[in-house]
């Protein structure tokens, strides 16, 4: 029981934490609220399945033309839609709103709602602390795990990560520096869709796909990145592993608590912000409180 | 005689010579002849529903539009009337005409609790917050499915009233009343209620409004109390109309729909949400009469809303009326775009 709910809270946690790093990058850098970053992992994940079940490519390389195409619909998106907009902030996140339909509808047309299934990884599975944890799942949490490694080290190390870093404190005084936002947004935009396809790629196997997979994970992820403080990205991860455990526990622990996960979430987050209004890891400036 | 030569001619001045508010006066000519020009019952169900929706829209309009408190989760109000309202009938037997108003009371006392984590947020942490409510009522309703019908919903309500025309004026005058009070709450230039314009500097600048003695967060707790109600009464009207009332109502993409609705009107003004719905809502249900139409109708909702954003961010009415009306530079009466110098003063336009 207890080790059940420690690796399919990991799990989620994961996921969540993947897509929340995205979600939180290119609104602290762009300040785009993107609601179809979700959008943009169920799309890689239909890509894949595609891929896969209709043209019978092996995984592997459904799996990196799935996430390569996505980015390039992500830059697209970004350049025809969000970029045109951007001094209107409500704008752009309508807009987002709209295209996370436009998707859905789409996906509704060719493939219908009912939920498909799509072939893991690797079959099998190993026992760890008792509870069976597919290979499947370990893989998926092995990626996880590198890829926001790798960004960090990327973030953190890096001459270019330094400049998202600084553009995300302050636009203009960047600007002033040197360095070229809109360069920067369109990269930090690929950056943020590319980690959703992945996130895409090696959860699609293991949740079944359908046009409204997006519905959930953009619930939490929101939750996640508001609990760790908006625009943090160490706290958006945090936050995610947070919600992705009280999720698995409510839905391990409270009898009818499938219904219940996302509520018992939410529920966290808002007590939370009852203590600290800015989040977890939020800066808040002193004369901008209230 | 000299008293229909005085109206006619204030008619004239008034209505004739402002483009926007001949589309105003043929609005409600429209509306109020409704059940004359068709008795198809199909068309009379899409104004009513549009009705219901542009009061829902309205009163997101109050609160985000105005105050500039970003709810994403008005479904919230929506949702907890129409299930109040439809409780309320089928295990009391209570009247709609008691229902309903209590429907928006619950609402309010909703928005009540919603307040109390978002009066100290702003901006983006207060749209995300409000989002999360809607769905924690969701999971609370599942848990009850027994007396709230789980995912199935409530149905079997009584109907609004006997005939779908009484039923129709019945909606469109709750509508009118509804747009009057919401227009009167917001109207910043309002003599005896000082709410709108309180309600503008704290969207402007919060701040600002503080540091000037305003009690802000009295006043974002009457936009929050109105704009509750206002949305439980289109809850509750939607229910006793509909007779059915489900999770949809509590949906996120509910929520979502009413902002579409109103950024495609116009944000901020009481008219724009209107125009939204009444041009987004029946165009959608139109489309879905085709065979071809019902499963790309979403698809053409969300082109339009792309393709508006395009080309008219600040909203289709204000867009017309920017084309359509000119405001003389001296003596700021509005002209209509035709005309070359202004219809009082004689100064020129541009």
């Amino acid at each position: 029981m207890i080790s059940d709910i420690l690796v399919n809270g990991l799990i989620a946690g994961g996921m969540y934490a993947m897509l929340a790093v995205g979600f939180a990058l290119i609104f602290s850098v762009a300040g785009i609220v993107n609601i179809a970053h979700t959008g943009f992992y169920m799309i890689a994940a239909f890509l894949i399945f595609i891929a896969t079940k209709y043209l019978h490519q092996s995984l592997l390389l459904a799996s990196l033309s799935g996430v390569l195409f996505t980015i390039i619909l992500g830059i697209i998106c970004f350049k025809v839609l969000f970029d045109r907009v951007k001094e209107h902030v409500n704008t752009v996140m309508i807009m987002s709103i709209a295209l996370v339909i436009l998707f859905q509808e789409v996906l509704l047309l060719i493939f219908g709602g009912s939920f498909q299934g799509m072939d893991p990884f690797f079959a099998g599975f190993v026992e760890i602390l008792g509870t069976r944890a597919t290979i499947q799942h370990l893989s998926a949490l092995l990626v996880i795990g590198l890829v926001i490694i790798g960004l960090w080290l990327w973030l953190y190390k890096t001459r270019i990560g330094s400049a998202i870093r600084a553009v995300s404190q302050d636009t203009e005084t960047a600007n002033l520096m040197g360095i070229n936002v809109s360069h920067i947004s369109l990269l930090v935009m690929a950056v943020s869709v590319g980690l959703a396809g992945i996130a895409g790629a090696v959860m699609g196997p293991i949740y079944m796909i359908s046009p409204v997979m997006w519905l959930q994970p953009i619930v939490i992820v929101l939750a996640s990145v508001v609990l760790g403080g908006l625009g943090s990205i160490g706290g958006a991860v945090i936050g995610a592993f947070i919600l992705g455990y009280v999720e698995t526990l409510a839905v391990f622990l409270i009898p009818g608590g499938s219904f219940l996960g996302g509520a018992v979430s939410l529920c966290i987050m808002i007590l939370v912000l009852l203590i600290r209004p800015e989040g977890l890891f939020g800066i808040f400036f002193e004369e901008e409180r209230l | 005689m000299i008293y229909l030569k005085l109206l006619y001619g204030w008619i004239r001045q008034e209505i004739f010579a402002i483009p926007g508010r001949i589309i105003a006066l043929t609005f409600f000519l429209f509306l109020f002849l409704g059940p004359f020009i068709t008795q198809q019952p199909y068309f009379l169900r899409i104004i009513i529903l549009t009705c219901i929706f542009g009061i829902y829209a309205m009163s997101w309009d109050v609160l985000s539009g105005f105050t500039g408190q970003l709810s994403l989760g008005h479904a919230l109000f929506f949702g907890v009337a129409a299930y109040t309202v439809a409780l309320l009938d089928i295990y009391l037997h209570w009247s709609p005409w008691l229902t309903i108003p209590i429907g928006g009371v619950l609402s309010v006392l909703s928005g009540l609790f919603v307040c109390l984590p978002a009066l100290r947020l702003r901006g983006m942490y207060l749209g995300l917050v409000t989002l999360t409510f809607p769905i924690i009522l969701t999971g609370i309703l599942y848990i009850f499915s027994d007396v709230t019908g789980g995912e199935l919903g409530l149905f079997g309500m009584r109907s609004l009233s006997s005939s779908i025309t009484l039923a129709y004026y019945t909606v469109a005058i709750i509508f009118l009343i509804s747009a009057y009070i919401m227009y009167k709450v917001t109207d910043a230039e309002d003599k005896f209620l000082r709410i709108g314009i309180i309600l503008h500097a704290i969207r402007e600048d919060e701040i600002a409004a503080r540091s000037s003695g305003i009690r802000t967060n009295r006043y974002k707790f009457i936009a929050f109390a109105v704009s509750g109600f206002f949305a439980g009464v289109a809850g509750g009207l939607y229910t006793h109309f509909m007779r059915v009332t489900g999770p949809s109502t509590l949906e996120l993409f509910f929520s979502f729909q009413v902002i579409l609705w109103v950024i495609f009107g116009s944000t901020a003004t009481i008219y724009g949400p209107v125009v939204g719905v009444f041009i987004l809502y029946p165009v959608t249900e139109i489309i879905s009469i085709f065979a071809w139409g019902e499963p790309i109708r979403q698809i053409i909702f969300a082109l339009i809303l792309i393709l508006a954003l395009f080309f008219m961010p600040e909203g289709i009415s204000v867009w017309i009326l920017d084309k359509l009306e000119v405001k003389c530079p001296r003596c700021k009466l509005i002209n209509n775009f035709i005309r070359k110098k202004c219809r009082a003063c004689r100064a020129e336009l541009k």
